[in-house]
């Protein structure tokens, strides 16, 4: 209970919620007298009024000996002055009135005696205002000014930056780094990239700026310098941030029905019983489940343990759908290990025909066959072979699932290892395996088969050597052409870059990126095999061209 | 890779039948084209003749599995089923055993099944018989061999083992280099 007031003791407020209240009137300026009188004499303090004083002492002493002479032109002046300006000032005077004049009237009545009272006083004012009217002035100006300067600020934090001046490179990567301002730097110079034209400091060119950017880079986020000038040169610079950070945080897990031995539906419903919480991965994908945390270890459940799911990275299912297998179709999965893309593929041609799966190493395979029995996988043979030689083996397959060894560029934040340990060399070393790699599978697919001769070619590097320049060779050496992947969100691939002009078809291949599309980063593309022979592009490969046809043929 | 000898087919079948019984004869003959048993390093596969066509083309020692491995021979002779041939077994098992899911995980890690974990049985199982096990869900889990028959089973304590646990999916993840 609260105290009970009697509202009626307390009398009324305001005016009440409903009572309309009316602005101040208007009154038009020829009125507006005594109101400007009030307004002034409140605005004026004890102290202006006390030093107006002094100083009007000290000027009509001094005005004395002038007001003889302007006499006569003030008395012109007066006799026209009706402006609000003068009733302004006159306004003023009369507030002081009873200090000022003393001397100057004395003065005054000795020169000029019969003079009207207003006359007297706007000669008076004239002389006796003038400071005032100066002091307002400079407020005035002063006003001005600080509000020209605020507002000048303002605008300059509307645009988020001062100006930023650049920093001498060879001084900063002397010094011990500071991250915070490492950080800060980093996105100061980002945002002056962003708009050079205008935000620049003058004379300085961009390439200091992208130094300077590649500089904090490095040091930032641990790369070394030739993986981060790829990076910079390949992303844009607005999103360049956004992916290096992707590249520190995990991926969310993600796992794989397998459509062998159960369906997604059941499979979450066993899962969530299990105190797991998961969701649908996306539209795109009928079979893939998002785990987002998890009571019980999700590699030891025993739903996985029967082969019900298989855990594999989002971007790892995309090329096994672009492939679309078959059922009772020949397929072969080059670089198999640990056999997710192998899994997923023996489940959409649900055990029939027959699947390679090759892997180059021999530690790999076991965890490869496992996977495939674990997931009731039938129609496999796994062998261990040199990719770069299996048409020596086996060929003629109506599909063939080419997921290159490469740098790791779009999975840092599985193997940050990736970072520094990836240098030119080792960039040339992986794509001239790739070139080989393709141009093998290439070879062991069967152009005129009735429903396939289609090579998914894809790898987890997002760099342009290892994606877009090898297509482009297999396209320049074989009789290939670029088909659209039937992944209908990603990135399309370059058709070029830099120095580098791909064929145009390449815009058909997929790039997908962590900051983006949140899985690793990945490459997809898928070629077609065509059954005739091949042109020659470059005059200069031509017989080794036509060794390699002559091997095929033995084989 | 090469076919099984008359002893050794003896012996592979004879090992089956006490899994499944006479079922193994569907395993041989079966409607959706003919499968074979192949010895490749001292491991049994069974695979469809067509995939064996095909993989006649690998040379020995590059090729490590082909279709469903389903046991090894010892040096001794004697041949062990391992788990990979589980889904083989599964769907022709004559004796199962399903377990209550708290003993579930217990099974998982290698132990025998006891008479407090044991949810169903088969009907007149006898004692050392072969039988499958599964979950309650009928998610197969593993085989192993019945301790006690199911008339037994009826009046032990909760504590008495009933069936020994021969293999069993975890081993998937416990030893997976052994798998190949």
């Amino acid at each position: 209970m609260g105290r009970v007031k009697d509202f009626k003791l307390l009398g009324k407020k305001g005016p009440g919620r409903k009572a309309r209240k009316q602005g101040d009137p208007t009154i038009p300026a020829a009125l507006r007298e005594d109101k400007k009188i009030d307004k002034v004499k409140k605005k004026l303090g004890g102290r202006i009024r006390q030093r107006t004083k002094k100083r009007l002492l000290n000027l009509a002493v001094a005005a004395s000996t002038r007001v003889t002479k302007t006499k006569s032109k003030s008395k012109k002046d007066s006799a026209g002055e009706t402006t609000s300006e003068s009733e302004h000032e006159e306004g003023r005077d009369d507030d002081e009135m009873e200090v000022i004049p003393q001397p100057s009237v004395s003065d005054d009545e000795d020169d000029s005696i019969g003079e009207e009272a207003d006359d007297f006083c706007s000669d008076d004012e004239e002389l006796v205002e003038l400071p005032i009217e100066k002091k307002s002035r400079k407020r005035d100006k002063k006003l001005k000014k600080e509000k020209e300067e605020s507002k000048k600020e303002f605008t300059q934090q509307m645009a988020g930056h001062e100006v930023f001046e650049l920093p001498d490179i060879e001084s900063i990567s002397n010094e011990p780094q500071d991250l915070p301002t490492v950080s800060q730097r980093l996105r100061e110079v980002l945002h002056v990239l962003a708009n050079f034209k205008d935000l620049r400091e003058p004379g300085r060119k961009r390439k200091e700026y992208v130094t300077l950017l590649e500089h904090d880079l490095k040091v930032y986020y641990g790369y070394n310098e030739y993986l981060i000038d790829k990076i910079i040169q390949l992303i844009p610079h607005s999103e360049l941030l956004e992916f290096l950070d992707a590249c520190e945080t995990p991926r969310p897990v993600t796992i794989r029905t397998n459509t062998l031995k159960t369906r997604r539906r059941d499979l979450a419903g066993a899962l969530i019983s299990r105190g797991v919480n998961l969701d649908p991965i996306g539209d795109w994908s009928k079979v893939g489940l998002v785990i987002y945390d998890s009571q019980v270890p999700i590699g030891a459940t025993p739903e996985y343990l029967s082969g019900k799911y298989m855990m594999q990275g989002a971007s790892s299912l995309l090329p096994v759908m672009a492939l679309a297998p078959q059922v009772n179709e020949r397929i072969l999965d080059m670089c198999a290990a640990p056999g997710g893309k192998a899994t997923y593929i023996a489940a959409l041609m649900k055990n029939t025909g027959l699947l390679v799966c090759n892997d180059y190493k021999k530690e790999r395979c076991k965890s490869l066959i496992a996977n495939i029995y674990r997931m009731g996988v039938q129609n496999t043979i796994v062998c261990n072979y040199d990719g770069r030689k299996f048409t020596k083996v086996m060929s003629g397959f109506d599909r063939i699932l080419l997921d290159a060894p490469c740098s790791g560029t779009g999975v840092i934040a599985k193997d940050q290892s990736v970072k520094t340990s990836k240098s030119e060399v080792a960039i040339e070393r992986c794509s001239h395996m790739q070139k080989e790699l393709i141009l093998e599978a290439i070879d062991a697919l069967n152009a005129s088969s009735s429903t396939g001769g289609y090579l998914v070619y894809s790898t987890c590097s997002v760099l342009v050597e290892e994606n877009e320049g090898v297509i482009d060779y297999a396209l320049s050496r074989r009789n290939v052409k670029v088909v659209d992947t039937g992944l209908n969100f990603g990135v399309s691939g370059f058709t070029r870059f830099r120095e580098k002009r791909f064929h145009p078809s390449l815009s058909l291949t997929k790039r997908f990126y962590p900051h983006t599309h949140n899985m690793d980063g990945f490459f997809v593309a898928k070629l077609k095999k065509f059954p005739q022979k091949s042109t020659i592009v470059g005059s200069k490969q031509q017989p080794a061209e036509e060794e390699e046809k002559e091997e095929d043929e033995e084989t | 890779m090469r076919p099984l000898t008359e002893e050794e087919t003896k012996v592979v079948l004879g090992k089956l039948s006490k899994y499944i019984g006479d079922n193994v004869k569907l395993l041989v003959d079966r409607p959706d084209g003919s499968y074979v048993f192949r010895l490749h390093k001292n491991r049994v596969f069974y695979v469809k003749e067509q995939i064996m066509r095909w993989a006649t083309n690998v040379a020995r020692k590059q090729m490590l599995s082909l279709g469903t491995c389903i046991g090894k021979f010892t040096h001794g002779g004697k041949f062990h089923l391992v788990i990979t041939a589980l889904d083989i077994l599964a769907p022709h098992a004559k004796h199962k055993v399903w377990l209550k899911a708290n003993s579930e995980q217990q099974f998982l890690y290698g132990h025998n099944v006891l008479k407090g974990g044991l949810g169903r049985i088969t009907e007149n199982t006898p004692t050392y018989q072969g039988v499958l096990v599964y979950s309650m869900n009928d998610t197969p889990l593993g085989f192993g061999v019945a301790a006690k028959s199911t008339q037994d089973c009826r009046h032990i304590d909760p504590g008495t083992t009933v069936v020994f646990n021969q293999a069993d999916i975890g081993q998937y993840l416990r030893s997976e280099d052994q798998l190949s």
